[in-house]
């Protein structure tokens, strides 16, 4: 993974001190809310419910096992021993004091991590496939390029003020993990007519209050010219995007106004005066990036061992967990796993400063120490040995971290929701429990199968609920928390916006409902189908029918 | 008749605190004052403004409360979860607050 | 409003002139596009600098062709949160060549000087003094820079090939 250099590490440390002065000018009045507002949220800081809110950025997903131990004494020192992984690849803490927020984040820059631009209108943190560099699927690792735009947009002084957030994505397998349809921003990797290696961009994709699915606006971009093209974007977005209304001002409403071959048009024509300048990338540049991504040592051990296979046969909880939690390695003996941070009746994403501990310790003793997070707000191993994933299971089973349902229904993502966020019009986590408990059965779970089901506590989405199979929004309906459902929406390469079934749900209906939606599925199923394949040929009649029909 | 109490978050922390009958700041409800008209709310946001401007609170605002046998709670989801911290998280609590049915 | 230039708090020679106001017979006048546009020959025929304005949502191309008679060019800040004119000052700098004062004005504040002057801009309007004494501190806490603007800064990856070669 990427290690710092003296800049990077010079560039942290001098953000520490600026935002430490900063917090000083705010408490001696030197800087109102107003101008210091914009300034905190730079760093990841939002005033919330209960409390301040601290999001540390992971970049593209990669935590070292050092990184994820400075995590848990965050935690535990400054907050109140947990941390919330989100459906970005970050992780949020609830607790942390204004005044020692500078602390938090020097310690953090001690292991070359910050919280820069994990808020505010700036480009925030690039999100990639959690399998980048491992998966069996991949044309190339994206991290790589995650890694130049990180820095590239990394206090860009042109796009600090941006009409409003940017949200970039990539992924470097035809499988799309990073959602990038759904994404300001979306990148996949692609190799040109002479096997070259470069990118097709996708623009103006995203959820939120408008919705919408990203348009391609350009099928090539040889690799050189990564950091021109999206600076040139960048530029036409911070001119043109929409400044009277903050419901309107991303740049999927400046793409849809303009139509994407008028956008294409005008960023290409900035693209052509910059193409050939400073942000070409040199051949030596990427390959130094590309160097810190090279493969870990990996034993050419034998796939797979006795010793698995006889596991496999004589215990079937561990091969539900196989089934559901591991998926392959382009190295032939290993696997990657997935820990789930959903068990049951559990709040999505969260962890103790125990199991962050747990998991760094395993990611040494099972790999090479490194973690990935995951948008579905998991983590995973990315190295396994094969031979070794019964071990790792018990391990992760002692520490409530081996749930045997990624993928399936009770894998549910969840926003923090009206018991923490300002933005929240109803309680998200409250419902996401019930749900994990009505469907605690592992059999049950595996036998319906993958299914994505996703819950907002209000329209900004940030629970990714537009593209989630079953979609569930909180809503308030004259003080009291309702639940409108969607179905059919979909993260990956077939990006699809969930449709609305009809109307809402009441509390004490939701999850009722939802065991009717899956029911509904599993008497119409045909042979093979994933909820979402089902709901493709059907469409929403046979679940507007049994959901409203008693009614 | 309708009451009310001003509520904000305090600068240092963020900690959700309540307005006294003193013009403090307290992070119980039970110590907010209460106010019944208008002209009183006004009255309290005004002090309220005050502690903005000496930097101790920040975002302060009225919200509605109803008072049950001398017992203060507020009408809305959103202000009961302030005042008692997160629902699913009874263990981080703050103070008893009526509590809400547990369904299922 | 206090100026700033070349890190001090500096007199302004430039006055002003709104749109509809009379063009004094002489010394440096300020405009605004749409001034420029309808006594274009009047300014020129003064033989004196002329500065323009930029309103923030007008291109710099607006203004291209005559890029080299302008002096001062200045673009505005409605409110701070508002971050168009970062890029018309990195367009009229590295696009279009322009080399007179580039300055900030409306909602500057001392907190966005390092963006500000890396983008281009090295004269500032600032909304209160003190802003004006911080102006050496304010530029000084970000030594490192990722991206290549016109600022003459090396940027992190020019300066780290031109390393030496690890051994």
């Amino acid at each position: 993974m990427y290690r710092y250099d003296e800049f990077d590490h010079t560039l942290v440390s001098e953000r520490v001190a600026q935002f430490r002065d900063q917090v000083r000018r705010r408490l001696s009045g030197a800087l109102s809310e107003d101008e210091f507002k914009p300034l905190r949220l730079m760093n990841g800081l939002y005033l919330q419910l209960h409390a301040y809110m601290l999001r540390v950025a992971v970049p593209y997903g990669v935590l070292s096992a050092r990184q994820m131990r400075k995590l848990a004494h965050i935690a535990r020192r400054y907050d109140k021993g947990y941390g919330h992984f989100t459906t970005r690849q970050n992780i949020q803490y609830n607790w942390p004091r204004l005044e020692e927020v500078p602390d938090i984040l020097e310690e953090l820059a001690e292991v070359e991590m910050h919280a820069i631009q994990t808020s505010g209108n700036t480009i925030r943190n690039t999100t990639a496939d959690p399998f980048a560099g491992v998966a069996a699927d991949e044309i190339a690792d994206p991290r790589i390029y995650a890694e130049l735009i990180r820095q590239w947009s990394t206090l860009h002084p042109e796009f600090s003020f941006l009409p409003r957030k940017f949200k970039i994505a990539i992924t470097g397998a035809p499988h799309d993990r990073a959602a990038i349809k759904v994404h300001d921003i979306g990148i996949a990797m692609r190799r040109g007519p002479d096997g070259e290696p470069g990118f097709e961009i996708w623009v103006g994709g995203g959820q939120g209050r408008t919705p919408v699915i990203a348009k391609r606006i350009r099928e090539f971009l040889p690799e050189p010219d990564l950091l021109s093209y999206v600076e040139a974007i960048l530029r036409v977005y911070n001119q043109f995007g929409r400044r009277d209304n903050i419901y309107k001002a991303r740049i999927k409403i400046l793409v849809n106004d303009l139509g994407i071959e008028a956008f294409a048009e005008a960023v290409e024509a900035e693209w052509r005066a910059t193409r050939d300048g400073t942000l070409r990338l040199p051949e030596s540049e990427i390959a130094r990036i590309a160097q810190h991504f090279a493969p870990p040592d990996y034993d050419p051990v034998p796939a797979p061992s006795a010793d698995f296979a006889e596991h496999r046969l004589a215990t079937p909880e561990f091969v539900q967990w196989v089934r559901s939690n591991t998926a392959p390695h382009k190295q032939p003996g290993y696997s990657i796993v997935t820990i789930s941070l959903k068990p049951e009746g559990g709040i999505p994403g969260d962890a103790t400063a125990a199991q962050m501990e747990a998991v760094a310790d395993l990611s040494e003793v099972f790999g090479f120490g490194e973690i990935r997070v995951t948008k579905e707000q998991n983590l995973v191993l990315p190295d396994v040995k094969q031979f070794e994933l019964y071990a790792l299971w018990e391990a992760l089973k002692r520490h409530d971290l081996a749930t045997a349902n990624i993928g399936l229904l009770t894998d549910i993502i969840a926003c923090p929701g009206l018991d923490y966020c300002n933005l929240a019009n109803a309680r998200s986590i409250p419902i996401a429990q019930q749900i994990s408990r009505r469907f605690a059965s592992l059999k049950q779970l595996h036998d319906i199968g993958g299914l994505t089901l996703n819950i907002s506590g209000c329209i900004n989405a940030c629970g990714h609920h537009h593209v989630g199979n079953i979609g569930i929004l909180g809503v308030d309906k004259k003080g009291t928390e309702f639940y409108q459902v969607t179905l059919g929406g979909d993260a990956g390469m077939d990006a699809a916006l969930g449709d609305i079934v009809g109307p809402a749900f009441a509390e004490d209906a939701i999850v009722d409902a939802v065991e009717t939606i899956v029911t509904t599925y599993l008497e119409i199923r045909q042979d093979g189908e994933r909820f979402i394949d089902t709901y493709r040929r059907t469409g929403l009649a046979p679940f507007k029918e049994t959901l409203y029909a008693a009614h | 008749m309708r009451l009310q109490a001003v509520t904000a978050n305090r600068l240092l922390d963020g900690e959700v605190v309540y307005l006294t009958l003193a013009r403090e700041w307290s992070p119980l409800l039970d110590d907010c004052c209460v106010v019944a008209d208008a002209d009183a709310g006004a009255e309290l946001l005004a002090a309220a403004a005050k502690s903005v401007q000496d930097r101790l609170v920040l975002d302060p605002y009225l919200f509605d409360i109803k008072v049950d046998d001398g017992a203060i709670s507020p009408m809305s989801r959103r202000e009961i979860i302030r005042a008692a911290g997160p629902s699913v998280r009874p263990d981080l609590g703050r103070q008893p607050v009526q509590p809400e049915p547990v369904w299922e | 409003m206090p100026l700033i230039k070349n890190g001090q708090i500096a007199d302004d020679p430039w006055i002003a002139v709104a749109e509809g106001e009379t063009i004094p017979a002489t010394g440096a006048v300020l405009v605004p596009y749409s001034v420029w546009e309808r006594q274009r020959e009047t300014l020129l025929s003064r033989n004196t600098p002329i500065g323009i304005a930029l309103a923030n949502d007008q291109p710099p191309a607006l203004i291209e062709a005559d890029i080299a008679r302008f002096e001062l060019i200045a673009l505005n800040f409605p409110t701070f949160k508002d971050g168009r004119a970062y890029s018309q000052a990195r367009l009229l700098r590295e696009r279009h060549g322009y080399t007179g004062e580039l300055r900030a004005t409306g909602n500057v504040l001392r907190d966005q000087f390092l963006f500000l002057q890396r983008c281009g801009f090295n004269a500032f309007e600032v909304t209160t003094p003190d802003g004006a004494a911080a102006w050496g501190a304010a530029l000084a806490e970000i030594s490192v820079t990722y991206q290549p603007t016109a600022d003459g800064r090396t940027t992190a990856s020019l300066r780290r090939q031109s390393r030496p070669a690890a051994a």
